[in-house]
């Protein structure tokens, strides 16, 4: 068996192209939080000298950018920690962004409730309340929602487990879509608007002298908003992974059976894992529905699970170094390298929109990654071995040792 | 089969009653919503169940390949339902090259129909091989979910291929004058689709039953599918049994493709995802692995649809909502689908 001779070369190779041997030098020169700090720094400094130095425009990218960091992470703990594969991840994004909706503008023309909001928006008619209770109301909704559309999917694994998510992020999206009076058709609230969506939707506001205008000519504000949520989440997910929660969902991940053994209780730590990442999905989404002024189901389709999930692959899942960067890159390739690409197809003889494309070449990327380098570019140690088990052992790498 | 010959005590008739239930659950459910619908109105029901089954037939050719791929590698191929979609694309060109317009006169349609058949089928037979070969045969030895994920990125480069060959909705030449009335039964009226639909179906299903039941191709599928170790130590040649059940279930969408375009007269790029769910459904359905499963449960699905369409308010954007539904049931309640037989999954 010739294939058995080669797997050391193989393994060695692997190991040789990527940075994951750099990134845990580099990583080690200093504390964990003393890279925090200073990343957090730059990222202030970015946010006030950005806008002027690289461009309105790659600062929206930013901004952006910074919201599908944190869907990624909140995907991460569903597929990368807990190894649970969820192709409906925009389901919660979906939830996310209509409670914006639904709280934070004038659908609800009969309510008039407003609480510490801005002064325009107390003198319109419907539900008002401040934008930073939403995010978290957004998040509690959406956790619960994650539970109840996990709970089915305890008894699976595998593949069954990932088409029921994708069948409920199908389903949600359209529930909404058609919701136009009353959920389901029963009653005569309009939750959607059906294709229309909900538009125009409040700014954050804050009571606090000189922050009135948040949002109203500069979007500089809206920078310092989601970075703050992005560190939040990311504070969460390192504790979460460091936790006793986190190290079951990486024991049921590697398998289910043995973790069951040792006393993990798998209902419970699958349905936190399904709640937190739908928390994180919807604590985004809210954030999204509001930067967008707009909520529509047009956003909410399967291309964006993928997209989301492709960051977490590309990255490396499980590791969350990797899928911010996943993250950063991916949706940076869509908003600025993809249209620098229309060119390609006029060279090559063809006449086609590059951008119309952008899922295609996701596919693609995510089919190249799997194909060569199924662990992501910052591989989680452990899940790396995992996805070569065998190969690696002729190194005397085993999951025994490696730490999480 | 050992406790056959163990005289069994005798089940309380209660606890056999509540056996029988949860394991026919599936079609006590079914037969009964439908009975309900018929008494309320026996028309309009016969006549979705007649749409049904003649839609059904479509999503039974595109079931048989996602079971015939699960039961031998045990892998949903997310792509599939863009190689029907691709057949699809494939037959409508091939009647401009044909040809083939709706003045042609009947019996040169017929003939001109049956070489576009054959290009589509292959067309879709040869594509769903070769994606075998390049996204998922280097994944043979890799943890389940990674060929599943290729699958998914395979899925959408090709629906953005069919996006760049068909920007728009296309519409299918109406060859075969789809809705024009041939006969009734029950008052329920056959259109000409109706009839088309089966004869395509029907002596392809047979020839596939026949091709996986008797051949000595069909035995090397089913030893594969029941450990492809032991059939490697027989002397099969694993991989390439593998990439002729990939060929099969491409021959069949293609051929799903081919009466879909005529039927519903337009094609579109993303007409393969709605449709690859909702065959996958009817493979679940049926038992995923068992090919007869997969026909029945297609029908059943088709009627399902059908009636969800017809039936509720704003029908047809419910369907594809109520058909995933019953995904989600029968996956989760019911894994081993109508037959109750046990899969690898459950």
């Amino acid at each position: 068996m010739t294939a058995v001779e080669d797997k050391p070369r193989r393994a060695r190779q692997r190991q040789r192209f990527g940075i994951g041997p750099a990134y845990d030098r580099a990583a080690g020169a200093l504390p964990g939080w003393a890279w925090g700090l200073i990343a957090l720094g730059a990222m202030i400094l970015y946010g006030v000298i950005g806008q002027d130095t690289l461009g309105e425009d790659f600062y929206d990218a930013s901004i952006e950018t910074l919201a599908y960091v944190m869907m990624a992470l909140g995907l991460n703990i569903v597929v990368g920690f807990a190894g649970l594969l969820d192709l409906g991840y925009v389901a919660f994004y979906a939830i996310g962004a209509f409670v914006a909706g639904w709280f934070m503008s004038g659908q609800f023309e009969n309510a008039n409730v407003h609480f510490a909001t801005s002064e325009f928006a107390r003198t319109q008619p419907g539900l008002h309340i401040n934008f930073f209770i939403v995010i978290f109301v957004a998040g509690a909704f959406t956790a619960l929602w994650g539970a109840i559309l996990g709970a089915p999917t305890l008894r699976l694994r595998g593949d069954y487990l990932a088409i029921v998510t994708l069948a409920f992020g199908e389903i949600v999206p359209r529930v909404f879509e058609l919701s136009t009076s009353g959920p389901f058709g029963i009653g005569t609230l309009d939750l959607s608007n059906g294709r229309q969506g909900i538009t125009p939707i409040d700014r954050p506001w804050l009571p606090v002298p000189g922050l009135e205008k948040v949002g109203v000519i500069d979007i500089r504000p809206y920078y310092y908003v989601v970075l703050a949520m992005v560190t939040l989440v990311l504070f969460c997910n390192f504790r979460l992974r460091d936790s006793r929660l986190g190290r079951a969902w990486i024991a049921v991940r590697e398998d289910e059976v043995a973790a069951a053994a040792m006393g993990v209780n798998l209902v419970r730590v699958k349905l936190w894992a399904y709640a937190i990442g739908a928390a994180i999905g919807g604590f985004a989404g809210a954030f999204l529905g509001v930067y967008r002024n707009t909520v529509n189901v047009d956003q909410f389709e399967f291309g964006f699970s993928v997209f989301v999930l492709c960051m977490v692959i590309i990255g490396g899942m499980g590791n969350i170094a990797g899928v911010i960067l996943g993250a950063v890159v991916l949706s940076m390739i869509n908003r600025f390298v993809l249209p620098q690409l229309n060119g390609v197809p006029d060279a090559i003889g063809l006449d086609f929109d590059v951008t119309a494309v952008s899922f295609g070449i996701f596919g693609f990327l995510l089919l190249t990654m799997m194909v060569l380098r199924p662990e992501g570019f910052i591989p989680n140690r452990r899940r790396r071995i995992e996805l070569h088990e065998g190969e690696l052992e002729a190194e005397g790498e085993t999951l025994v040792e490696a730490r999480a | 089969m050992e406790a056959a010959s163990v005289p069994q005590p005798q089940a309380p008739p209660g606890k056999r009653v509540a056996d029988f239930v949860s394991a026919q659950i599936l079609w006590i459910l079914l037969g009964g919503a439908l009975l309900v619908l018929f008494i309320g109105n026996p028309h309009q029901t016969a006549d979705n169940v007649k749409d049904g089954l003649s839609i059904g037939l479509i999503w039974a050719l595109i079931a048989l390949g996602y079971t015939l791929v699960y039961g031998i590698i045990e892998l949903i191929n997310f792509a599939h339902g863009e190689v029907f979609m691709i057949g699809s694309f494939v037959s409508v060109s091939l009647y401009t090259a044909f040809g083939l317009t709706t003045d042609t006169s009947p019996a040169l349609i017929a003939i001109g129909l049956v070489p576009v058949l054959l290009l589509s089928m292959l067309a879709s037979g040869v594509l769903n091989a070769m994606i075998e070969r390049v996204a998922y045969r280097p994944l043979r030895h890799a943890p389940k979910l990674a060929p599943l994920i290729t699958a998914i990125g395979m899925s959408f480069i090709l629906q953005n291929v069919g996006l760049l060959w068909r920007p728009t909705p296309d519409a299918a030449p109406d060859l075969i004058h789809s809705q024009q009335h041939m006969f009734s039964i029950f008052g329920v009226s056959i259109v000409r689709s109706d009839v088309f639909a089966l004869i395509v179906t029907v002596p392809l299903l047979l020839l596939l039953l026949w091709f996986v039941g008797q051949t000595k191709y069909g035995k090397a599928m089913r030893a594969t599918a029941q450990d492809p170790d032991a059939a490697r130590l027989m002397g099969i040649n694993v991989d390439r049994t593998i990439g002729l059940t990939f060929l099969l279930g491409g021959l069949l969408a293609g051929a799903a493709g081919l009466i879909y375009g005529l039927y519903n007269l337009t094609v579109q790029f993303n007409m393969g995802f709605t449709a690859g769910l909702i065959a996958f459904t009817a493979a679940v359905m049926g038992g995923i692995g068992n090919l007869k499963g997969a026909v029945v449960g297609g029908l059943i699905i088709g009627i399902v649809q059908q009636t969800a369409e017809s039936r509720l308010d704003n029908g047809s954007a419910w369907a594809p909502a109520v058909v995933f539904t019953v995904l989600i049931l029968i996956m989760v309640f019911k894994p081993g689908g109508l037959f109750g037989e046990e899969t690898r999954e459950g």
